[in-house]
C-alpha cells in the first residue's frame, strides 16, 4: 500500500465511518481521533523518501482516472521537500484539533467531526496534488467543510463572516479554474509535472503575456487564501468568530494553502510571469507585514489581535517566496511550518482563556500569571515564538526571509524587520494587560491549565525549540526542493527570453498522440 | 575541552528550578541557582588554565544551525583572550551577585521563579561571550534581552514593574532593528557571520574612505548596541528597569548585559578599524551620552536611579574607548565598572533592605553607624567610580581619557569634566545616605553576612581591581593606543577630587547651599530633573502618533472602510445587483449551495473513480 495514499485516504474512510457511528455517544469522537492519529502516524513514514531528496516527489502515486476522448486526468499525487512538511504539519494538528473540540465544541461535535476529517482529507491533497484538475478538485473540497465549521459553530456573527469567507475565496478559486483550463488548451495535459517537463524541453512555451495571466489567475485563488494585503478582510472576521478549533485549523493549516501554492505553482508554471509581477507582490507583503503590526497594536480583543498578527507573519512568507533568493524561499517554508505552530498554539491557549472568561475582550482580563501560572507560561513561550525569538521557530523562517530579501533588494529587508519591532510591542501590550497586573473579580478564580489542556500544547512547544534550535532536522529536503524549484525559475524564466512560441506543431502532435 | 558546559550549568539551573522550583525548598533551590554558577565558574576557571596563556584562538564546533544556500551558520564557540576576560567578569561577578540575592530575595514570593530567570539569564550572556559568529551573539543577545525583560517586570502585579519590562523589550528590538540589518548586510558583503573569516577577509585591505557598505555594517550593529548599551538615543529604557530587584540591576544592568554593545564592538573591532567614520560616530555618542547621563544624575533622589543614569555614563565612557580605537580601554573600564557598580547597587540594594524598601535618598541619612561594612564598601565603591587615584576606576578611566585625548583633545576635556560630575553625584548620594542624622522612619540595621560577604569581596575587586592590566593582557590582539602621560592622569582626577569636595561641602559641611544652588539654577535644574522630557518627547512624538494612526487611520479608515466596506462589500453589493446567484448566496442560503459543492465534487470523484478504475 502506498503510504501516501494511505495518509490522504484515511481521513476520508474515517469521514464515512464517522457518519454511521451515533450521534449522541463517545464514538464519534473516538472514530475522529484514532483516524486522525493513524493518519499521523501514516504520514511519519513519508519523511524517509522525501527526505533522501528532496527535489523529487516521492510516495508518488500515478492512475490514470478519467479517460474520455480528448480528456486524461490522473489521479497524480507526491510528496517533495516542499510539501512533506506541510503534510505533517497538517497530519499533527488534526488530532490536536480534534482533541480541544471535545470541550471547546459545545454541540453537534459529530459534524464538527465529519468536517474535520473532510477538511484534512481536502488539504492533504491540495499539498500532494500533482494533477492540477485534481488540486483544484482537492481546493474545493478543503474549503467547504471550512466553510461550515466556521459558519456552523462559534459567535453570533459567524454567519455572515462564513460567507463572506466563502465567497471571497470561492471567487478567488474561479480565476485559479480558468487559468488551469486555459493552462490545459496551451499544455495539452493537466499534470503538473508533465507540462514541466514539456516546458523545459521547450515542447510548448507560453508567451510573456499568457504568463502574465495565468499567473494572475493563480494568484486571485492564493492572494485570498494567505490572505495577502488587501485581499485580507475576511480573515480578521472568520479568525474571531469562529469557533477555536475552527481557527486553529484555519490559522495554522489552511492558510499555508495559499503560500504553497505561491511557491509550487507561480514560481515554476509562470516564472515570467512571477518575475514581472515580484515587485509589486513584494510591496504588498511588506505592507501586509507592517499594516497587520500596526493594527494588532490597538486591537480590542485577543483573538482578532492574533488574527492580524497573521496577516503580518503571513506577509514573510510571500516576501520570502518572492525574493526569488535560496534563502528566502527556505525561510519561507520554514515560516510557514513555525507559524503553523506558533499560531496554532496561541489560538488553542486564546480557546482556553476563552473558556474560562467567556470572552476575550483584553479589558475583561488581568492579572491572569497569578492564578493561572501555567495558561501564562504556555502562553508566554507561544508569544515568544510569534515573535521571533532565536531558539524558537519563528527566527529561522524571519530570519532567513528578510536575508534573502536582503541579498535581492536591501530596502526590502528594512521595511519588514519593522514588523519584527512592532510584533514585539503588539503582543507584549496584550500580554501584559491580560496576564500581569493585578486579578480582577472574574480572572481571580481562573483554573489552571489540566492534564488534558496540556496534552495537545506540548508536542507544539516541543517542535516549536526543537525547529528553532536544531534546523537540520527539517532543513535539507526543504532547502534541495527550494533549489530545484528556483532552478526551473530561472531557466523557464530565460526560456521565454530566448525562444517565441514556436512548437505549435508539437502540440498538436502530442494531442493526435492521445 | 568542552567550552558547551559553561553555558549548560545555569541551563540546567534554569529548567530544573523553572520546572520543579516550586515544590522545591528553599534551600535546594538555592543549591542549584548558585551550584550551577560556580560550577560554570569553575569549568572556566579549569578551561582557562588549560588553554594558558590563550596565544591564539580556541573554536569549538557543534552543530550546524542554518543552512540555507551558501549562507552556513554553525553553532560555534569559541574563546581568546577578549573572550577569557569576559568570562570571568561573567561567571565571577555572576556568583557573587547569585550568593548575595539569596538573603535580598529571601523574603520576596516567587524565591525560585527568580532564581530560574538569574540562571536562564547567565546561560544566554555566556553564550552571547562564547559565541564564534554573530548570529550566535544574536541568539544570546536577544536572549538576555527576554531576561532582563522577565526580571525587570518581576514583580508582575504592580503596573509600573510590567511597563518597565516593556518598555526595556521594545526599546531593545528598536536597536536589534539596526543589528538584525547590520547581519543581513554583513553576509551579503562577507557571506559568512565566522569572526574569524570575516576578520580574514578584511586583512590587508585599506580602511573604507568614506560611506561605503563596511561603514554602514559598523553602524547598523552600533544602533544595537544603542540600544543594549543603553546609549542616546535609546538609552531611555535603562533608568526604568530599575524595577526589578536591586540584584537584577547589578547583575544586568550594570556589571554585564548593558556592556554587550562594548563588548561585541570590541569583538568585531576588524570591522570598525576599517571603517572610521562610524567608529567616529561610537566616540561622539559615547562621549556625548557620557556627558547626558552625568547631568541628569546630579538632580536624581532615588538612589537607584542615580547609579542607573551613571551607568549610562560610564557605558558611554566605554564607547567612547572602543570608538577610538582603544578597545582594550573599554574592556578594562568594563571590567573595573563591573567591579565597582555591581558594587555600588549591592550596596543600594543593602541599604534599601535594611530600610525595609526605602530608595528615596532624602529618606536616608546617618547611615554609617548602623550599617558599618556597607558604609565602608560603598565608599570603596564610590571613590573607585570617581577615579580617586589607586582605586580601580582610576586606571581604566584614565587609559579611556588618555586614548581619547590622542584621538581628539576636547573628548578628553568633556570626559574630564564628566569625571567630575560623576565624582559629584556617587558622593552627592553617599553622603545624603550615610552622613547627617536619620530621615527616615524605620529602624536601620546591617544586612546578614550572605549579603555584606559579596560586598566585602567586590570592595577588594572595585579597590585593588585595578592592578589587572587589562590592556596588556589584550595586546596581542589590541595594540595599547594610549600613551602615559602623568600631567592628563592628574588633571582627570583632579576632577574627581574636585567633585568629591564639593560634594562633601554642599552635602555634609554646609547642607543649605544644596538648595541654594538648586534655586539659582531654577528652570535649569527643573529641566534636568525631568531628565529633560526626553520620554515625554518620545511618547508624543512617537508612541501616540503610531497609536492614533493605527487605531483610526488604518482600522476603522483604511481596514474597515476603504477596503472592507468600500471595496469588498461594493462588490458585493454590485454583483448582487447583477445576478440571482449570488442574491442568494448573500441571502443566507449558502449553506446549501457550499452543501451542493462538495456534494458535487465528491461526486465527480467517484464517478471518475469508478470511470477510471473501469477501465
Amino acid at each position: 500500500m502506498n503510504l501516501l495514499l494511505a495518509t490522504l485516504l484515511l481521513p476520508l474512510i474515517g469521514f464515512f465511518v464517522l457518519l454511521l457511528t451515533p450521534r449522541d455517544s463517545k464514538a464519534p469522537f473516538g472514530v475522529a481521533l484514532l483516524t486522525t492519529l493513524v493518519t499521523f502516524i501514516a504520514s511519519l513514514g513519508l519523511i524517509a523518501p522525501a527526505a533522501e531528496n528532496g527535489a523529487q516527489f516521492r510516495s508518488a502515486y500515478d492512475a490514470l482516472w478519467v479517460d474520455a476522448p480528448g480528456l486524461q486526468i490522473h489521479f497524480h499525487v507526491g510528496v517533495d521537500g516542499l510539501s512533506l512538511w506541510l503534510v505533517l504539519l497538517t497530519t499533527l494538528l488534526l488530532p490536536i484539533a480534534v482533541w480541544v473540540s471535545q470541550t471547546m465544541i459545545t454541540e453537534r461535535h459529530k459534524s464538527f467531526y465529519a468536517f474535520l476529517l473532510l477538511f484534512e482529507f481536502g488539504i492533504i491533497g491540495v499539498f500532494t496534488a500533482l494533477d492540477l484538475f485534481v488540486f483544484y478538485v482537492f481546493w474545493e473540497v478543503a474549503l467547504v467543510p471550512m466553510y461550515l465549521m466556521v459558519g456552523g459553530w462559534g459567535g453570533r456573527r459567524s454567519g455572515p463572516a462564513a460567507v463572506k469567507f466563502f465567497v471571497y475565496t470561492f471567487l478567488g478559486s474561479a480565476f485559479m479554474l480558468s487559468a488551469i483550463l486555459y493552462l490545459r488548451s496551451q499544455a495539452g495535459t493537466f499534470d503538473y509535472l508533465e507540462i514541466m517537463s514539456r516546458l523545459n524541453a521547450g515542447q510548448f512555451v507560453l508567451s510573456p503575456t499568457q504568463q502574465l495571466w495565468i499567473f494572475l489567475g493563480f494568484f486571485a485563488a492564493f492572494a485570498v487564501k494567505v490572505p495577502i494585503f488587501p485581499f485580507h478582510t475576511w480573515l480578521p472576521n472568520a479568525y474571531t468568530e469562529a469557533a477555536t478549533p475552527a481557527t486553529f485549523v484555519l490559522a495554522a493549516a489552511m492558510s499555508k494553502m495559499g503560500t504553497y501554492g505561491l511557491i509550487r505553482y507561480c514560481l515554476t508554471l509562470t516564472s515570467a510571469g512571477a518575475h514581472r509581477c515580484a515587485s509589486w507582490v513584494v510591496v504588498l507583503a511588506i505592507i501586509g507585514i507592517i499594516y497587520g503590526a500596526l493594527i494588532a497594536l490597538i486591537q480590542p480583543n485577543i483573538k482578532r489581535l492574533i488574527a492580524y498578527s497573521s496577516v503580518s507573519h503571513l506577509g514573510f512568507v510571500v516576501l520570502g517566496i518572492f525574493s526569488f533568493s535560496h534563502q528566502g524561499a527556505d525561510g519561507a517554508v520554514y515560516q510557514m511550518i513555525a507559524h503553523g505552530l506558533s499560531t496554532g498554539a496561541l489560538f488553542l491557549l486564546v480557546g482556553y482563556l476563552e473558556q474560562r472568561r467567556g470572552s476575550l475582550e483584553i479589558g475583561d482580563f488581568g492579572g491572569v500569571a497569578t492564578p493561572a501560572p501555567g495558561l501564562a507560561t504556555a502562553f508566554m513561550i507561544a508569544l515568544l515564538a510569534a515573535i521571533g525569538l532565536p531558539l524558537l521557530c519563528n527566527f529561522i523562517g524571519e530570519f532567513l526571509v528578510l536575508q534573502g530579501a536582503a541579498l535581492t533588494r536591501f530596502s526590502w529587508a528594512a521595511w519588514a524587520a519593522v514588523g519584527v519591532i512592532l510584533s514585539a510591542a503588539y503582543m507584549f501590550w496584550m500580554y501584559q494587560r491580560t496576564f500581569l497586573g493585578k486579578t480582577n473579580e472574574r480572572t481571580a478564580s481562573f483554573v489552571d491549565l489540566s492534564t488534558r489542556d496540556w496534552v495537545p500544547l506540548l508536542p507544539l512547544i516541543v517542535l516549536m525549540v526543537w525547529l528553532g534550535v536544531y534546523t537540520q532536522s527539517f532543513m535539507p529536503p526543504i532547502t534541495s526542493a527550494t533549489s530545484h524549484i528556483l532552478d526551473q525559475t530561472n531557466m523557464n524564466n530565460q526560456y521565454q527570453v530566448k525562444l517565441v512560441l514556436p512548437a505549435a506543431g508539437k502540440l498538436t502532435e502530442l494531442a493526435h498522440a492521445h | 575541552m568542552n567550552l558547551w558546559l559553561i553555558p549548560f550549568f545555569p541551563l540546567i539551573g534554569f529548567f530544573l528550578n523553572g520546572l520543579l522550583g516550586r515544590r522545591l525548598s528553599k534551600p535546594l533551590v538555592n543549591l542549584i541557582a548558585v551550584g550551577s554558577v560556580a560550577a560554570s565558574f569553575v569549568c572556566v576557571l579549569v578551561v582557562l588554565s588549560k588553554l594558558w596563556p590563550i596565544d591564539n584562538t580556541y573554536t569549538e564546533h557543534y552543530f550546524t544551525w542554518i543552512q540555507s544556500g551558501f549562507l552556513q551558520i554553525g553553532f560555534d564557540q569559541m574563546l581568546d583572550r577578549l573572550t577569557a576576560v569576559m568570562l570571568l567578569i561573567v561567571t565571577g561577578v555572576g556568583l557573587i551577585i547569585h550568593i548575595y540575592s539569596i538573603g535580598y530575595m529571601a523574603h520576596e514570593g516567587g524565591y525560585y521563579r527568580f532564581f530560574s530567570y538569574l540562571n536562564l539569564f547567565m546561560f544566554f550572556m555566556l553564550l552571547l561571550v562564547l559565541a564564534a559568529n554573530l548570529l550566535v551573539v544574536f541568539v544570546g543577545w536577544e536572549g538576555v534581552g527576554l531576561c532582563s525583560y522577565l526580571l525587570v517586570g518581576f514583580y508582575f502585579r504592580e503596573d509600573w514593574a510590567t511597563n518597565a519590562g516593556n518598555k526595556a523589550f521594545i526599546v531593545n528590538r528598536v536597536g536589534d532593528f539596526g543589528f538584525s540589518l547590520g547581519i543581513f548586510l554583513a553576509v551579503a558583503t562577507f557571506h559568512t557571520l565566522d569572526f574569524g573569516k570575516m576578520a580574514a577577509a578584511l586583512q590587508g585591505m585599506p580602511a573604507e574612505v568614506g560611506f561605503g557598505a563596511l561603514t554602514l555594517i559598523a553602524l547598523l550593529l552600533f544602533v544595537g548596541a544603542t540600544g543594549k548599551s543603553a546609549q542616546i538615543p535609546l538609552y531611555v529604557w535603562l533608568p526604568d528597569a530599575m524595577a526589578g530587584p536591586t540584584p537584577v540591576s547589578a547583575l544586568i544592568h550594570a556589571a554585564t548585559m548593558v556592556t554587550a554593545g562594548v563588548y561585541m564592538i570590541a569583538r568585531m573591532s576588524f570591522l570598525y578599524n576599517h571603517a572610521p567614520a562610524a567608529s567616529e560616530v561610537v566616540a561622539v555618542i559615547g562621549v556625548a551620552t557620557a556627558v547626558f547621563a552625568a547631568t541628569i544624575g546630579l538632580t536624581q533622589n532615588d538612589i537607584k536611579k542615580v547609579y542607573a543614569y551613571s551607568t549610562i555614563s560610564q557605558l558611554g565612557y566605554m564607547f567612547l574607548g572602543v570608538g577610538v580605537g582603544a578597545y582594550s580601554t573599554g574592556i578594562f573600564h568594563l571590567m573595573t565598572h563591573a567591579f565597582f557598580k555591581a558594587l555600588l547597587f549591592l550596596g543600594a540594594g543593602s541599604v534599601i533592605h535594611g530600610l525595609g524598601g526605602e530608595q528615596d535618598l532624602r529618606h536616608m541619612g546617618g547611615l554609617r553607624k548602623a550599617m558599618p561594612i556597607t558604609f565602608v564598601t560603598l565608599l570603596c565603591g564610590s571613590l573607585s567610580i570617581s577615579g580617586f587615584p589607586g582605586f580601580a576606576g582610576f586606571f581604566s578611566k584614565d587609559s579611556i581619557l588618555l586614548a581619547a585625548y590622542g584621538h581628539a583633545p576636547w573628548m578628553f576635556w568633556v570626559g574630564a569634566i564628566t569625571a567630575g560630575m560623576t565624582a559629584f553625584y556617587v558622593f552627592r548620594a553617599f553622603f545624603l545616605a550615610f552622613f547627617g542624622t536619620y530621615r527616615g522612619h524605620h529602624h536601620p540595621h546591617e544586612s546578614p553576612a550572605v549579603m555584606t560577604l559579596p560586598l566585602v569581596v567586590l570592595a577588594l575587586l572595585a579597590t585593588f581591581g585595578g592592578f589587572i592590566n587589562i590592556p596588556e593582557f589584550l595586546s596581542r590582539s589590541y595594540p595599547l593606543g594610549y600613551q602615559e602621560n602623568v600631567g592628563r592622569m592628574a588633571i582627570s582626577a583632579g576632577f574627581g577630587i574636585l567633585g568629591i569636595l564639593l560634594a562633601y561641602v554642599m552635602y555634609v559641611a554646609k547642607p543649605a547651599l544644596a538648595d541654594t544652588v538648586k534655586n539659582a539654577f531654577g528652570a535649569v535644574y527643573t529641566l534636568i530633573f525631568n531628565k529633560y522630557y526626553i520620554d515625554e518627547i518620545y511618547q508624543a512624538a512617537i508612541v501616540k502618533p503610531l497609536e492614533g494612526i493605527s487605531r483610526f487611520v488604518l482600522w476603522h479608515g483604511v481596514d474597515e472602510g476603504v477596503i472592507d466596506f468600500g471595496m469588498v462589500n461594493g462588490m458585493a453589493h454590485l454583483v448582487r445587483g447583477w445576478g440571482s446567484l449570488f442574491r442568494r448566496m448573500q441571502s443566507g442560503s449558502i449553506r446549501n449551495y457550499a452543501t451542493w459543492v462538495l456534494a458535487g465534487s465528491l461526486l465527480v470523484i467517484f464517478v471518475l473513480g469508478l470511470v477510471g478504475g473501469g477501465r
